[in-house]
């Protein structure tokens, strides 16, 4: 399906070349660097569970401990395991309980003390490695005993109760309704939080809390339901916000298939200090990669924001970004759920030949990715059938352009959270244009020098220029000036910057080291 | 609009004058059948709709259904009662709003927008703050005389206060889009009182909220000096803040 556009062979292995040069400065950055949730990530590989009376979580009492004693510049794997040794115990939990209790010091020990203390690290860590490697085994089993869906795209289906046991029912629902993928979306704020909440929970605002004991609950609901229609329903959470590294680590322990991880949705959309979340971003995409989980990245949330058909450029240079920063971390092509969304203004004359050529676009410059692909949000007004036909046209633009993961859109977008009936008459929208006309992309070959070969090519010009401006620069300085999606963003300023540290020469973190030298 | 004596009586109208036709969809968790449709009419009859023709009856999921029903509503709408806030503010184009704020004002009007709480949906303060605007209608960064500090999503209440502070604001926006558990409400109460006690009522920033889920009239309750509803344009809102702060108000310079 390659070559629909004519897309010339060597602007595409330049836009790839730039944004490696843009992109790499920010790596150099993010392996220099940690933070209290890549620490915390750590440690909850590990082995550290649970959460004190008032809900913070063991690991960040025991960075928080770490941290206050010996910084946080040198991991804190090392610290920790010299420090269970000179206690005398195994258990990592009982250590944070007594860390916080302020029963005991951290040290930067030397010698054989440090040698053991690594190497005891290293086995603990590996062993939670291991966890999210027999995960990983398993989902490939249930999917050659279940099957994937049959069709593509897949189709994918958000939940949002706030309480899972509500949750359960409604994903398990839109299962038999035939969502092949269902996210749970997160309550609003969570992002924000630097820690992750504990245990089964009731109540979020517009979304659910993403903990361990939800992602297991309704990861096993969902088993439930794979046998149930014969194939094998995919889970779908965030690795998002200040949590990014443990939400990925999470995912894995508990065999999600999907995470939202994006490389710029936090510093752009939720102020998260820029140097926060690449560091953060890295580390999580490395465990998304072991643990075989695919990724969603956040390019449609640009255009809600900014003009999709004046700025549908900054979506192509995102998507190249997030590319390389997916492929840098060891993920490959087929775990990369590059975003794109169909929010241009109806309005707008040849709105829908716009859409099919910057869908094509992503679809011919990612040719083995599969692009997840985003309904209109923007231009839903609350009148609900229009709002239906323009959905049917998302739906149609998703199967002539061969989209891979199908994020079905409601009809009351920004009117109400969905409804049972919502969800049903969405996804009959789908079933329709899917049933009618879900083998119409081999037929559709734009024409040579037609509109749409001609607006696609234009995109990726735009979209070469401005990699070449970035690269003037740097991607940071770029993010600061508001290059994407408007917003200003200094590398300075934003939520969680005081959460980073640079690394210590004599820095250890056993995770990287493991996912890195599988990779 | 007609004096406001008598009564001035309205019904829905489907293709006659009159007719009071009404179409409504709705779902009941009860598996379909004769008995479910039977509900549908009933549910139908009890919202004053009669007779109901139940056009469509479709099974979701275990043990709910999907109804359409069209009919007859036998309410009657008297215009002459229904009550909303009207636009009490001359609309001015954006040439006109710099004109009075360059000559009567004499400085640029502040203005230090926000979402505030955990509502990260920054669409709303966004449409009407950007240049880039909305329906056609360009936002108050636009506007030559405007001074605009756009604080974006998740600001907090201290922040806010501190940012009107240090911008010397005229006037405060707050977006509030997410509505669980009231907290748009919650919200736009906790900010108003946080400026009531940061500032003197006279140095206290005009406070003006919007979102599509306000009701207009509750300004005194939440304590803010205007609600701006769904559909609100940067020109309704430009206009409204020439109107409140220049040209209704001797304002100190």
């Amino acid at each position: 399906m390659t070559g629909k556009l004519d897309l010339d062979p060597v602007l595409v292995a330049r836009a790839r070349e730039l944004a490696r040069r843009a992109g790499q400065p920010v790596v150099d950055l993010a392996r220099s660097h940690t933070t209290v949730s890549v620490e915390r990530a750590v440690l909850r590989l590990a082995g550290v569970t649970g959460a004190d009376p008032d809900g913070i979580p063991w690991v960040n009492r025991l960075v928080d401990a770490v941290a206050a004693d010996v910084g946080l510049g040198h991991g804190v794997a090392v610290p920790v395991f010299d420090a269970l040794a000179r206690e005398g115990g195994t258990d990592v939990t009982l250590l944070a309980q007594k860390a916080a209790a302020g029963s005991v010091r951290f040290d930067l020990p030397t010698g054989r003390a440090a040698t053991a203390a690594r190497s005891a690290a290293r086995r603990a860590v590996g062993a939670g490695i291991r966890r999210i490697d027999r995960r990983r085994a398993e989902r490939d089993r249930l999917i050659k005993r279940h099957g994937d869906p049959k069709q593509r795209p897949w189709i994918y289906l958000i939940v949002a109760t706030g309480d899972i046991y509500e949750d359960i029912p409604q994903a398990q629902a839109a299962a038999r309704a035939g969502a092949d993928v269902i996210a749970v979306i997160r309550s609003t704020g969570q992002s924000l939080l630097d820690y992750v909440p504990e245990g089964a929970t009731r109540e979020g605002f517009a979304g659910t809390y993403a903990t361990q004991e939800n992602f297991r609950l309704m990861r096993a609901a969902l088993d439930e339901s794979s046998r149930e229609v014969g194939r094998y329903v995919r889970l779908t959470n965030y690795a998002s916000g200040l949590c990014m590294p443990e939400m990925a680590t999470l995912a894995g322990l508990e065999r999600l298939d999907m995470m939202l991880n994006d490389s710029m949705y936090g510093i752009l959309f939720r102020d998260i200090n820029p140097v926060r979340t690449f560091v953060d971003q890295r580390f999580s995409r490395q465990v998304h990669a072991r643990a075989g989980i695919i990724i969603n990245t956040g390019e449609d949330n640009y255009l809600t924001t900014a003009d999709a058909v004046d700025e549908a450029h900054t979506v192509t240079v995102s998507q190249l970004l997030n590319e390389f920063f997916a492929h840098e971390a060891g993920l490959a092509d087929w775990q990369l759920g590059l975003g794109h969304a169909f929010e241009i203004n109806p309005e707008v004359p040849e709105s829908f030949r716009l859409e099919l050529a910057h869908a094509l676009l992503a679809r011919e410059l990612f040719p083995d990715a599969p692009l997840k692909w985003m309904p209109p949000t923007k231009h839903m007004t609350g009148d609900v059938f229009r709002g239906n036909l323009l959905d049917g046209f998302f739906n149609l633009a998703g199967a002539l352009t061969g989209q891979g993961i199908l994020l079905v859109g409601m009809m009351t977008e920004a009117v109400v959270t969905p409804w049972l009936s919502d969800r049903d008459i969405a996804l009959q929208n789908v079933r329709y244009v899917l049933g009618a006309a879900g083998g119409l992309h081999e037929d559709f070959v734009p024409a040579p020098d037609g509109f749409i070969r001609r607006r696609a090519n234009q995109v990726l010009g735009e979209a070469l220029d401005l990699l070449e401006r970035i690269g003037e620069q740097t991607l940071l300085t770029a993010i600061a000036e508001g290059t994407f999606g408007i917003m200003k963003r200094p590398a300075d300023r934003g939520k969680g910057l005081s959460g980073v540290a640079a690394h210590e020469a004599d820095y250890c973190n056993p995770a990287t080291d493991i996912l890195e030298a599988a990779a | 609009m007609s004096e406001r004596t008598g009564k001035q009586i309205v019904r829905p109208y489907g293709d006659t004058t009159g007719d009071g036709m009404v179409q409504v969809s709705f779902t009941l968790p009860v598996a379909h059948d004769k008995r479910a449709e039977g509900a549908a009419v009933q549910l139908a009859n009890k919202m004053g709709i009669d007779p109901a023709m139940v056009v469509h009856a479709k099974p979701m999921g275990d043990g709910f259904t999907f109804f359409v029903v069209y009919g007859r509503v036998n309410h009657l709408v008297d215009l002459n009662a229904v009550q909303v806030v009207e636009r009490d503010f001359a609309l001015l184009s954006a040439k006109e709003v710099n004109t009075v704020v360059k000559q009567r004002l004499r400085r640029k009007l502040s203005v230090v927008g926000a979402c505030i709480g955990t509502d990260a949906h920054t669409v709303g303060i966004d449409a009407i703050l950007n240049v880039k605007g909305i329906a056609g209608e360009k936002g108050l960064e636009y506007y030559r005389e405007l001074k605009v500090t756009n604080l974006g999503a998740q600001v907090s209440v201290p922040e806010l206060v501190e940012a009107a502070r240090v911008e010397k604001a005229d006037a405060v926006l707050v977006s509030q889009v997410v509505t669980q558990r009231d907290a748009h409400l919650h919200n736009t109460r906790e900010m108003s009182a946080a400026f009531r006690e940061a500032m003197p009522a006279g140095r206290r920033p005009l406070l003006i909220v919007g979102g599509p889920r306000f009701d207009e009239s509750m300004t005194d309750e939440l304590g803010v000096d205007r609600i701006f509803g769904r559909g609100t344009t940067p020109g309704e809102v430009a206009s409204y803040l020439v109107h409140a702060l220049i040209t209704q108000r001797k304002v100190n310079a």
